[in-house]
């Protein structure tokens, strides 16, 4: 296991803030898009761009390296501030979200955005694409691992089941996915609305090298993207434990932020919690 | 014209609401959008005939399937993106082709959805649904024909297809007016030019007419509600006299209400024609009425394209 110093994890710390900004400016400015969801994964994203990842911003296309599918894309406005903090595209787009002619559609365009690996926004529909890029690295024999996430709420969609066969049957050991286990989805929380538990045991019965974490522990993100690199034969599942609209007290497992933008008063409140004075 | 403007989703759940009071039958299915198509409130009233199926609409379609087969009424909902094209082949297998009960009211339709996107906006529903035999397609001009529309359909056998919008719409229509599935009806006279539209194109087509009528032309206008089974005879009478047609839907002209108006008249009356509608392309994100203006889905541009078919007239 790597141990990783207290600076590396400081700083990882201080991105996933920063993006937790920008969607709160991004969403305010748009006056809609997913705040919930795109805060309750923003360390997940920072630990990835920022230290878990072989990328190269300004070589977008890069044969080998890691690619990531967010399958659960309206969390997209978290991602394209993950992707203006690592250079992919300039951070003064950001502002103009979901704006007519601006490149940052409401869900993720792969022939719009630099960096975005793939179109998505109809949910469950990113596990098998995150599988379709194994099987092309493992073809062309390139190092490339392929990170998937997805929403709790969107392992309703059978897709994702039928993905998780053929990860296993196709020993996609390059495939590390992520569930944002925020226990919410539009219509309340998870296990009302349609119940996924026992999730864990579900993944390790399709075969899935399965771990459970706390999403928002820094050392915990890493350690565990640690561990699913060395696994041999099988694809990794994280299932990260998670708080809905993380790091916004009024937004924490507030059902209502899934998909609304801050109003003005909030959007005061919101930064200045996030340690922004405006 | 000065419009007022209402929700067709407010009168969908107005209507769900009173069909659970008298009919025992009605079940409602939704797939994690219960709030935003408004069968939440239909669930708050009957809880015990809701089912909400979570975020899979393929097996909501299924689950349909089986209660329509067990004698129920069932509606089922969600955005009309996901309620077409995601379980197109469950709608197909387990619904139109055993020709069952189901009647899928689908929200937020067309580029007005506005900042979410291509990937929610659906413009090629009307398509795939009008595609299937045994459907039934209704695309209400407005809130009180939504409202009719739902009645309408508890009493129709076999699958039908309801496509709402997410924003609110002009109010075109009057309460007292007759509603019939199949049946399209003349809004406005006149010997020019016919203006066939759908959904909110039909206030547009309104607007357009009246536009043309200050510039002395004078458009024939019909709304088009139900696009399956299509009426072909009010279609044929109006064109018969103006030999021009103008249609307009907030949908691809490829395989929506512009496609079924040049299968007719291709056959049967071929007469000069234009459609307005989205061409052969994916959405954006925008604001709906930005939207509506860059697609072309305006009144000024049913006239212009009014006015230059009656050019095109020999
Ligand atoms: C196929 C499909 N059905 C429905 C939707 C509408 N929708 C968008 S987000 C969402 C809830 C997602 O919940 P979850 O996966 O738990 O995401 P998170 O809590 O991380 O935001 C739904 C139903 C969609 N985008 N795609
Ligand atoms: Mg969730």
């Amino acid at each position: 296991m790597t141990l990783y110093d207290d600076k590396t994890i400081q700083l990882l710390e201080s991105k996933a803030n920063l993006i937790r900004r920008h969607v709160i400016k991004m969403t305010f400015a748009a006056q809609s898009g997913h705040p919930g969801g795109s805060l309750s994964y923003a360390d997940i994203l920072s630990a990835l761009y920022f230290q878990v990842m072989d990328h190269r911003p300004e070589d977008p296309l890069w044969e080998d390296r890691d690619r990531l599918v967010l399958s659960k894309g309206h969390a997209a406005p978290a991602y394209y501030a993950a992707l203006a903090e690592s250079g992919y595209i300039p951070m003064d787009d950001l502002i103009n979200l979901r704006k007519l002619g601006s490149h940052l559609q409401g869900h993720p365009c792969r022939q719009k955005t630099p960096g975005v690996e793939m179109s998505t926004g109809s949910l469950g529909q990113g596990l098998s694409v995150a599988n379709g890029m194994a099987l092309a690295a493992k073809l062309d024999r390139r190092p490339s691992r392929i990170f998937c996430l997805c929403g709790d709420g969107e392992m309703g969609e059978g897709q994702n089941w039928e993905a998780a066969m053929l990860g296993s049957h196709y020993k996609l050991d390059n495939v590390t996915a992520f569930i944002d286990r925020n226990m919410m989805q539009i219509d309340g929380p998870t296990e009302n609305v349609m119940s996924l538990e026992p999730l864990a045991d579900k993944w390790r019965a399709f075969g899935w090298n399965v771990l459970e974490i706390n999403g928002h522990d820094m050392r915990q993100i890493l350690d565990a993207c640690d561990k699913t690199s060395k696994v041999k034969g099988k694809p990794s599942m994280i299932i990260a434990h998670t708080v809905k609209g993380k790091g916004v007290s009024f937004m924490e497992g507030a059902v209502a932020f899934h998909g609304k933008a801050p109003n003005p008063d909030e959007y005061r409140v919101a930064l200045k919690e996030l340690g922004e004075s405006i | 014209m000065k419009w007022i403007y209402t929700s067709q989703r407010k009168e969908y759940a107005n209507a769900l609401i009173e069909l659970g009071k008298t009919r025992t039958d009605v079940v409602v299915l939704d797939a994690d959008l219960s709030s935003s198509t408004r069968t939440a409130e239909f669930a708050k009233n009957f809880p015990e005939r809701f089912f909400n199926c979570g975020i899979a609409e393929q097996n909501m379609m299924g689950t349909a399937a089986g209660l329509a087969a067990s004698g129920k009424v069932v509606f089922a909902s969600t955005f009309a993106v996901f309620a077409t094209g995601r379980c197109w082949d469950q709608i197909r297998q387990s619904i139109a082709y055993p020709n069952l009960d189901v009647k899928i009211v689908a929200t937020h339709a067309g580029i007005t959805v506005g900042g979410d996107g291509a990937s929610h906006q659906a413009l090629e529903d009307i398509g795939l649904m009008r595609s299937l035999p045994n459907m039934t397609v209704i695309v209400p001009a407005d809130g009180i024909e939504a409202y009719k529309a739902v009645n309408a359909v508890v009493n129709h056998n076999g699958p039908c297809y309801v496509r709402l919008g997410r924003a609110d719409v002009p109010m075109l229509t009057s309460v007292d007016a007759k509603f019939e599935i199949g049946k399209a009806t003349v809004l406005r006279e006149g010997d020019d030019i016919t203006l066939v539209g759908c959904g909110q194109m039909v206030a547009a087509c309104m607007d357009a007419a009246e536009e043309l009528h200050k510039r002395g032309v004078e458009a024939e206008v019909i709304n088009m509600s139900t696009i399956k089974p299509f009426d072909e005879d009010t279609l044929l009478h109006s064109v018969k006299k103006t030999s021009a047609v103008v249609t307009a839907e907030e949908h691809s002209v490829t395989t929506g209400l512009g496609s079924a108006v040049a299968a007719v008249l291709g056959e049967k009356l071929p007469s000069p024609m234009k459609m307005i509608g989205t061409p052969d392309c994916f959405g954006e994100s925008g604001e709906s009425e930005e939207l509506m203006r860059r697609y072309g889905l305006t009144s000024e541009r049913v006239a212009l394209a009014a006015e230059e078919v009656i050019r095109r007239k020999k």
